[in-house]
């Protein structure tokens, strides 16, 4: 039984088609990255799927439900959480405040949401930074607040948009460890990344997209060797 | 009258296009620029189209000051504080006016240009084809200038992309300055075409400002060519408006116009945005 | 709220309730009741602008619904004046569901003007509407004796003093119901990132248009009160920009998004403008205007978060 099913979705700007005749699964429980070059269409992807953007063609089904014209705040409901490329704190908010608003989707009491916050903050090793103002965080912090955000809603699937981007080298392994408890514990993942080492070791099926199709969907290990996307993306000399 | 419009309206758009800010003090500078043109008629008895390289000038001082006294510091401040910035500014602008000149209805007797037509059985003023013909020439003038000229050129190339511009060579804090002298100086013409034959006094600047609202939001904010179209259109309804309904509803038309059109299409019939 | 600004909020409630009794005056009672009201109208306006981050440059509109239901049900003897506050109250929420719906799917400051438009079509509407009087107004007509039903005290105005103070409070209370419920959170997330507030589940139309209702209902039980205190409205005074312009201002100025933001700017401006129009005479109506703007510019570069952010950073500082 698949958790999220996409098919054929295909969206046009202009003249420019970003995605086009998309089609994978992601069943409960899996983790699977999304690479490819820039403009590939991926966070154009998400946008279909989070109800962002309205597909030109194609479905997107949860749980076999039609979720394709819902608007984001239905589908979050639903237990499907994004994560934002262009970071978005709420700025004016700490970042127990931040968490909070999140939190609030499964309660409407203070207290109760609180405490949600707090322990999503102590999962992702915010929670001494809890009454800080949002604006002040680092990018990697940020990253850390907006997960923060998204897991206190308590999702089934968390889409991930970069998560390691921008962020020095010294603070990956963190936040990668991070990703593989989520995933440990039983979420749902599709991550989408450009460092590869990354994917590689967290994945358990990528997909590869060019140009807003995609042109591979197999292990790890068979897409390093895929021709296509080594010639898209990945180079000659790149080895695992 | 819907080409001066489209003056005073491609002044916003051009700073729009820079900034994404809203000048909302833009009425304001039409006062003043309509002011300067009264107060050199009624002290050095220069005809208003005499004075308009003057007006011109000073609301393009005007526009390079308000940038490097005011919005410099809130270029990047929440969207809040850049309304009430230039907000305060038009409040500001207007009781000062108030305050100096009285509220008085003020107006430049015997102008230059002054009776009216007969064109095809329309009786137009003459002051009204002289105000259009210069609003006009004034566009051609600055959308030369955009396009045809390095300046006007980097102008929209810190427009639509201010880091890439940069990155170029381009300062950015000077084209911004220069964008808001430029939109002065719009005004600056505008006004001086209007105190010819309209009132002066401090509340003028407003109903033109909204006006001149609807006029850039119709072309697109940003895109200053097409905010030609979006004068004309909205000088048109108001004469529509003011015939077909009453005329103290007719600006009721505008504002609807700019309603639907901001709901239907809110980049406007041309815009970017 | 900690206990000793729980202390002061009572102290000044209790200085607010007894100063009538001291102060027997009629003008600076007059003043003080302009200053509650103008910040009770500037707390409505907060509630939708300050904690939810829409921008509305038009809300005369309730203010004039308010004035105008509460005119119209005592010149045509419909009804006590406090059962027309209930139903402008309701035509105003109505209202704004109805100016919502559209234009609550602009941003920014495509939706300041919008709402600018807006304000201005109900302004050159009322000016031409027969029915309410048009440009000449609507005189309220006078109840002797004075009777709480009616609304009416002549016999001495302190009675509005109260009753407008009972605005005032009720305006701070829902704010503060507001601000520590998981509404005000949504506010909040609304007004910083629509977008990602979305993505958490939150129901940003719906948001808005509950701060939008809330709002509306709160300004027009104002402009009710308006009504009966003045006795006498017209499209000019309860409909124009300038009045939409002068609540933002007083909000801004205290603190947009805080509990005292309002009050505060109220309690500056309205002593301010009498100020200067008494000392400056005949121009001070303008200078007092200018020196608003030149304060706005001024907030607004320095300390978007008013004069109440200044005392906050004031005290952080220490």
């Amino acid at each position: 039984m698949t958790l999220l099913h996409v098919e054929g979705l295909t969206k046009r700007f202009g003249g420019l088609v970003a995605n086009r005749e998309i089609s994978f699964s992601v069943a409960p429980g899996e983790l699977v990255g999304v690479i490819g070059p820039n403009g590939a269409g991926k966070s154009t992807l998400f946008d279909l799927i989070t109800g962002f953007q309205r597909p030109d063609a194609g479905a997107v089904r949860l749980d076999g439900a039609d979720i394709t014209r819902e608007r984001p705040d239905e589908i979050s409901r639903r237990g499907v959480a994004r994560t934002f490329q262009k970071l978005r704190p709420f700025a004016g908010m700490t970042v127990l405040e931040n968490v909070m608003v999140g939190a609030f989707q499964k309660t409407a009491d203070v207290r109760a949401a609180r405490e949600t916050a707090q322990r999503a903050l102590d999962a992702v090793g915010l929670g001494d930074r809890a009454g800080a103002h949002a604006r002040g965080l680092s990018t990697g912090q940020r990253k850390r607040l907006e997960l923060a955000r998204a897991l206190a809603t308590r999702p089934r699937l968390l889409l991930l948009d970069e998560v390691t981007g921008g962020v020095d080298q010294a603070t990956i392994p963190g936040l990668v460890r991070l990703v593989r408890e989520l995933h440990a514990g039983g979420l749902a993942l599709v991550v989408i990344e450009h460092n590869m080492r990354v994917i590689m070791e967290i994945s358990q099926r990528i997909v590869a997209l060019q140009l807003g199709q995609v042109i591979a969907d197999a292990s790890p290990a068979d897409i390093v060797r895929d021709r296509r996307v080594i010639d898209a993306y990945l180079g000659e000399s790149w080895r695992t | 009258m819907g080409l001066v419009y489209a003056l005073i309206a491609a002044g916003l758009s051009l700073i729009f296009g820079l900034m994404e800010i809203v000048n909302f003090a833009h009425g304001e500078f039409l006062m003043l620029a309509m002011f300067a043109s009264f107060w050199a008629w009624a002290l050095w008895r220069l005809d208003p189209l005499v004075s308009l390289p003057l007006s011109a000038a000073v609301l393009a001082l005007l526009g390079w000051a308000t940038y490097h006294g005011l919005v410099r510091f809130i270029l990047d401040a929440p969207m809040l504080a850049q309304i009430f910035a230039t907000f305060g500014l038009a409040v500001f602008l207007r009781s000062a006016a108030q305050a100096l000149w009285g509220a008085d209805f003020h107006v430049v007797k015997n102008p230059l240009v002054q009776g009216r037509l007969a064109l095809g059985g329309v009786f137009v003023g003459v002051p009204q084809l002289v105000a259009s013909a210069g609003a006009l020439l004034a566009f051609g003038l600055l959308y030369w200038f955009i396009t045809r000229t390095e300046t006007g050129l980097a102008l929209q190339a810190t427009a639509q992309d201010r880091q890439a511009a940069s990155l170029m060579g381009i300062d950015t804090q000077r084209m911004f300055a220069l964008g808001w002298a430029l939109g002065g100086a719009c005004v600056g013409v505008a006004g001086g075409l209007l105190a010819s034959f309209f009132y002066v006094f401090p509340e003028v600047g407003g109903p033109f400002a909204l006006l001149a609202y609807v006029a850039v939001a119709l072309g697109g904010f940003g895109n200053v060519p097409a905010t030609l179209a979006g004068g004309v259109v909205v000088g048109l309804v108001e004469v529509l408006g003011g015939l077909l309904i009453d005329p103290s509803l007719k600006l009721i038309g505008v504002f609807a116009l700019y309603l639907l059109v901001v709901l239907w299409r809110p980049q406007g019939l041309f815009g970017r945005f | 709220m900690p206990r000793a600004r729980m202390v002061l909020v009572l102290a000044a409630l209790t200085l607010a309730l007894v100063v009538p009794a001291v102060v027997t005056l009629p003008y600076p009672r007059d003043v003080l009741i302009r200053i509650f009201l103008f910040a009770a109208l500037a707390q409505a306006w907060n509630i939708l602008a300050g904690y939810c981050g829409q921008i509305s440059l038009g809300h005369a509109i309730f203010f004039g619904t308010g004035a105008y239901t509460s005119g119209l049900f005592v010149a045509r003897d419909v009804g006590s004046p406090w059962l027309a506050m209930l139903v402008g109250a309701g035509i105003a929420v109505i209202l704004s569901q109805l100016i919502g719906a559209p234009v609550f799917r602009l941003r920014g400051h495509y939706f300041a003007i919008a709402t600018i438009a807006v304000g201005e079509i109900v302004h050159i509407l009322a000016v031409n509407w027969e029915f309410i009087g048009a440009a000449r107004g609507l005189y309220i007509p006078v109840k002797r004796p004075d009777s709480f039903v009616n609304f009416q005290f002549h016999q001495s105005k302190a009675v509005y003093y109260y009753i407008v103070l009972g605005l005032l409070v009720l305006g701070l209370g829902v704010t503060r119901l507001i601000e520590r419920s998981r509404l005000g959170y949504y506010f909040r997330a609304v007004r910083e990132e629509q977008d990602a507030a979305a993505s958490l589940g939150v129901r940003v139309a719906r948001t808005k248009r509950v701060a939008f209702a809330v709002s509306a209902a709160l300004t027009a039980a104002c402009g009710t009160f308006y009504a009966q205190y003045v006795l006498f409205i017209d499209p000019e005074s309860v409909f124009p920009l300038s009045l939409s312009i002068l609540i933002c201002l007083i909000a801004v100025l205290g603190g947009v998004g805080t509990l005292w933001g309002p009050l505060v700017g109220a309690a500056v401006l309205i002593p301010l403008g009498e100020i200067t129009r008494i000392y400056l005479g005949g121009t001070g109506k303008a200078l007092d205007l200018v020196i608003y703007g030149a304060l706005i510019m001024v907030i607004s570069v320095v300390q978007p978060a008013g004069l109440v952010g200044v005392v906050r950073r004031l005290r952080e500082a220490r």
